[in-house]
């Protein structure tokens, strides 16, 4: 868990250090999420995907990003939604992280792209530990925005609680 | 090239000489008597000096210096080569590199520790421990050594017209004379052409010189031991009389008298061509050095290698659209540059996939030395054999098994080896040997460390085990399950702490590095006999030849190395089969497995299923397939690590229309195939 430790503490310090971040926002299942601009590398049309048996089902597909392999994660499912048709509004948003110290291109499906724009410190609140549909740790924080609250996941955990325990299965 | 750095050229320059001396060094342990090795280990140094002095790595040229004279001594037949000698200037040649890499940096005495053990080497009287002493003595060894009498030389010699471009420099040779005693010399200019029919860069003009000195005939020959085969030289003793004349082509015997009656002209008697032969020397000599360079080998960073292969998979896709394109097209040009396209696009993805393979020879190279220096350590007598040297795998791939291979190595000679007097009394011969082996098997590489020793003693891995609370006492282990206990971390087998194993470290690094390129290692050992260790390495960016197959709606590659035949699963044989998953091929039996149950398609079977018999070496499988669609040239890709818990797949490919196909694991289908039959076994 050192990994997800590490990567809250970069998280809060771009944050403490610019008292305010640029994101992408966009929607999944109803729900306005946001991800670091830094991150985002490309926002795709959707792609042919070429499923990958007996993977995770929350990455259980991979796509041909300018001749790259690399995995589709739906965070629908990391969360625990139900998978959902894809629409019109659908895009791949393909983000750069760190796993395990490696820089990994990953594809995220989303129903919709809405915009880059910037939040403020101030208006972030840490995940409540009740009340709240999804768990907590897979959450940064929450930052209000005109009435409604910007998610922003916290993907090292996702990603690394989701290897960790594909590895202990097998 | 204006932007290389003439350093970082010499020590790129540096370093393949001083593998190359070591590789000398190495082989003449074995051949001590090999004149050849001795020149080529002698010019090596010879080299390293000059260029050092040159790029102004002078503690460099000074120390090497002196292993050059003790070589020299050797080529002259004045000391025998001996393997002392070898060793002391093995390990004279680490202190040049680190010379080369840090020539500031404060390397206290190890030169001199390193001089007194060359001089030792080379028989000297004293045994001096200072640096400066020991390096009088060696070379003072040299200078007693020849006749103290004085002898007189008419020199006469020229060199070919193109020789500056060489990089030889006249002006050196002639210094060099000097330094052999009292010197005249007259240069011969009468082959000047005309100036306007001049090439600046050629040489015309031959030397005569006359040379008064006491060192002898070969102190002479030596100057010109590096251009001697293409110049004109004769020497003559003008004391003696008698004209030697040593060139093979030595028809321009200096005219007698010519020298003597010139007047007594200092070195450059033609003033006005000197500021020339200096400018184009020096132009043309870190020329030649570069572009030899450029030839040999280009340092590239391998994320540019691999940014490069991306854009040329985007090529092929994209060409493969205009083909399309182009067939439905009536345009007669376009359908021509389409084909050229295609064409080029072909040529260039095959040039892409070979730029990052190197052959294994390279790895395998850096083992020779560490076998000498263990075989010294342990005083065993230990003969390295490779084999399969040209076997191609990724850089990367060799770069990351250089440690496992080490600590293999060790393994093999500290735990594996008799000493020679154990072996004997084993009934072997005294040498042992340690075999490195490479090959290729389909998708994966296999590299092999085999040694003839004991052989891994059982009681001893299972005492270490249970006493280590590894493994329960009495648990019955298969004996594949209890070798592979030797990889456990902290898991050790030796009595003693020896400087080479035996801390608990290594064999579990070297499983962890196994794993991380996806491979496997197997063992094999039979007491009293050896042990092999293979590590079977998939080749991570390669191009195999795959068999394209569809199950479902999905598109899968078969490592086409592995598929021994194809045979269409008969509606019979596929309703017979449903309670068990073997067909009859051939009077044996083939487990096989339907790969849309085990990839879920949840799609009908076709009418017509193929299986496609699989084989890594004694085991078969057939895997069923809806569809075989053809050959295919496959890059393997590898895949993130979000999917390396898919151990089905060892990699994905990127088909013509731009989709993805994934290239199916071979040995762990096998196994699971295996696994089905042995349930099956129980349950029948």
């Amino acid at each position: 868990m050192s990994a997800t430790a590490t990567t809250a503490e970069r998280f809060d310090n771009h944050w403490s250090y610019a008292e305010e971040v640029e994101v992408l926002t966009f929607d999944l299942n109803g729900e306005t999420f946001a991800l670091e601009a830094v991150i985002v590398q490309e926002i795709l049309d959707l792609l042919p995907e070429t499923a990958v048996p007996g993977s995770q089902p929350f990455v259980a597909s991979v796509i041909n990003f300018r001749g790259k392999v690399i995995p589709l994660a739906d965070l629908r499912l990391a969360f625990g939604m139900e998978a959902a048709e894809a629409t019109i509004d659908s895009r791949i948003i393909v983000i750069e992280i760190d796993l395990q110290g490696e820089h990994t291109l990953v594809g995220l499906r989303t129903d919709k792209v809405n915009e880059v724009t910037t939040l403020a410190k101030t208006a972030s609140e840490a995940p409540p530990s009740i009340g709240m549909r999804w768990r907590a740790d897979y959450i940064n924080c929450l930052v209000k925005r005109g009435g409604e609250f910007i998610i922003l996941p916290n993907l090292q955990a996702i990603f690394s609680s989701r290897r960790n325990a594909a590895g202990a299965a097998s | 090239m204006s932007t290389l750095d003439p350093v970082a050229v010499f020590r790129t320059e540096a370093a393949e000489c001083l593998e190359a001396i070591e590789a000398g060094l190495l082989d003449l342990t074995h051949q001590l008597d090999n004149k050849d090795l001795v020149d080529a280990v002698f010019r090596g140094l010879h080299t390293l000096k000059g260029s050092g002095a040159m790029f102004g790595f002078e503690a460099l040229a000074a120390f090497t210096h002196h292993c050059e004279t003790a070589f020299d001594r050797v080529r002259k037949g004045e000391v025998a080569a001996t393997s002392e000698l070898v060793a002391a200037v093995l390990a004279a040649q680490d202190h040049m590199r680190a010379l080369v890499d840090q020539p500031d940096a404060d390397h206290g005495d190890t030169g001199s520790t390193l001089l007194a053990q060359l001089q030792a080497a080379v028989g000297g009287k004293e045994t001096p421990t200072a640096a400066a002493p020991a390096a009088a003595a060696v070379a003072a060894a040299i200078r007693e050594a020849p006749a103290k009498q004085k002898n007189s030389w008419r020199i006469h010699f020229s060199l070919p017209a193109n020789s500056m471009a060489n990089g030889t420099n006249p002006l050196g040779l002639l210094d060099e004379l000097r330094d052999l005693g009292e010197c005249t010399v007259r240069a011969n200019t009468s082959a000047i052409p005309p100036l306007d029919e001049l090439t600046p860069t050629e040489l015309h003009i031959s030397w005569d010189v006359t040379l008064t000195s006491e060192q002898d005939r070969s102190a002479i020959d030596d100057v010109f031991i590096f251009v001697l085969d293409d110049m004109e030289l004769s020497v003559e003793d003008i004391d003696g009389a008698a004209a030697a004349t040593a060139a093979p082509a030595a028809e321009k015997a200096a005219a007698p008298g010519a020298a003597a009656s010139a007047p007594a002209v200092p070195a450059a008697p033609v003033p006005e061509f000197r500021p020339v032969e200096a400018v184009s020397t020096k132009r043309e000599a870190p020329a030649a050095v570069s572009q030899a360079k450029a030839t040999e080998n280009v340092r590239v960073p391998a994320e540019r290698l691999d940014e490069l292969m991306d854009r040329v998979g985007e090529l092929v896709i994209a060409q493969s659209r205009l083909s399309q394109l182009a067939s439905a097209s009536s345009d007669i040009a376009l359908r021509s540059v389409s084909e050229e396209i295609e064409r080029l696009s072909g040529e260039l993805r095959d040039t892409m996939m070979v730029l990052r393979m190197v052959p294994v020879a390279t790895l395998f190279s850096r083992f020779r030395r560490l076998v000498h220096d263990l075989a010294r350590e342990t005083g065993k007598v230990i003969e390295l054999v490779t084999e399969g040297e040209s076997t191609e795998v990724d850089k990367t791939v060799i770069e990351r098994l250089a440690d496992p291979l080490v600590h293999l190595v060790r393994n093999s000679i500290d735990h594996g080896l008799e000493t020679p007097a154990g072996r004997l009394a084993a009934g072997k011969s005294e040498a042992g040997t340690v075999t490195l082996l490479a090959r290729q098997a389909g998708g994966e590489v296999i590299i092999s460390i085999k040694d003839d020793g004991r052989g891994i003693n059982r009681e001893r891995v299972r005492a270490k085990a249970e006493s280590s609370g590894l493994i329960q006492p009495g648990q019955p282990l298969s004996d594949s399950e209890l070798l592979q206990l030797i990889f456990a971390p902290g898991f050790s087998t030796a009595a003693a702490i020896t400087n080479l194993s035996g801390r608990g470290v290594g064999m579990d690094v070297v499983k962890k590095t196994v794993e991380a390129l996806r491979g496997a290692i197997d063992i094999v050992s039979v007491p009293g006999q050896g042990s092999e260790v293979s590590l079977r390495i998939p080749l991570t960016l390669a191009i195999i030849d795959g068999l394209l197959v569809r199950v479902g709606s999905g598109r899968y590659v078969i490592p086409l190395s592995a598929v021994e035949e194809c045979l269409e699963l008969s509606l019979e044989e596929d309703l017979r089969s449903r309670g068990r998953s073997f067909i009859s091929l051939r009077d044996s039996l083939v487990p096989f497995l339907r790969l849309r149950d085990l990839f879920r398609t949840g799609t009908k079977p076709d009418v017509h299923q193929k299986v496609v018999v699989i084989s890594t070496g004694m085991e078969r499988v057939g895997l069923v397939v809806d569809q075989i669609i053809g050959d295919h040239q496959t890059v393997i890709k590898s895949m993130s690590k979000l999917h390396n818990n898919v151990a089905t797949f060892s990699g994905a490919t990127i088909l013509g229309d731009g989709s993805v196909a994934l290239i199916l694991d071979v040995g762990h289908l096998v196994a699971a195939g295996q696994q089905q039959e042995a349930q099956l076994r129980v349950a029948g």
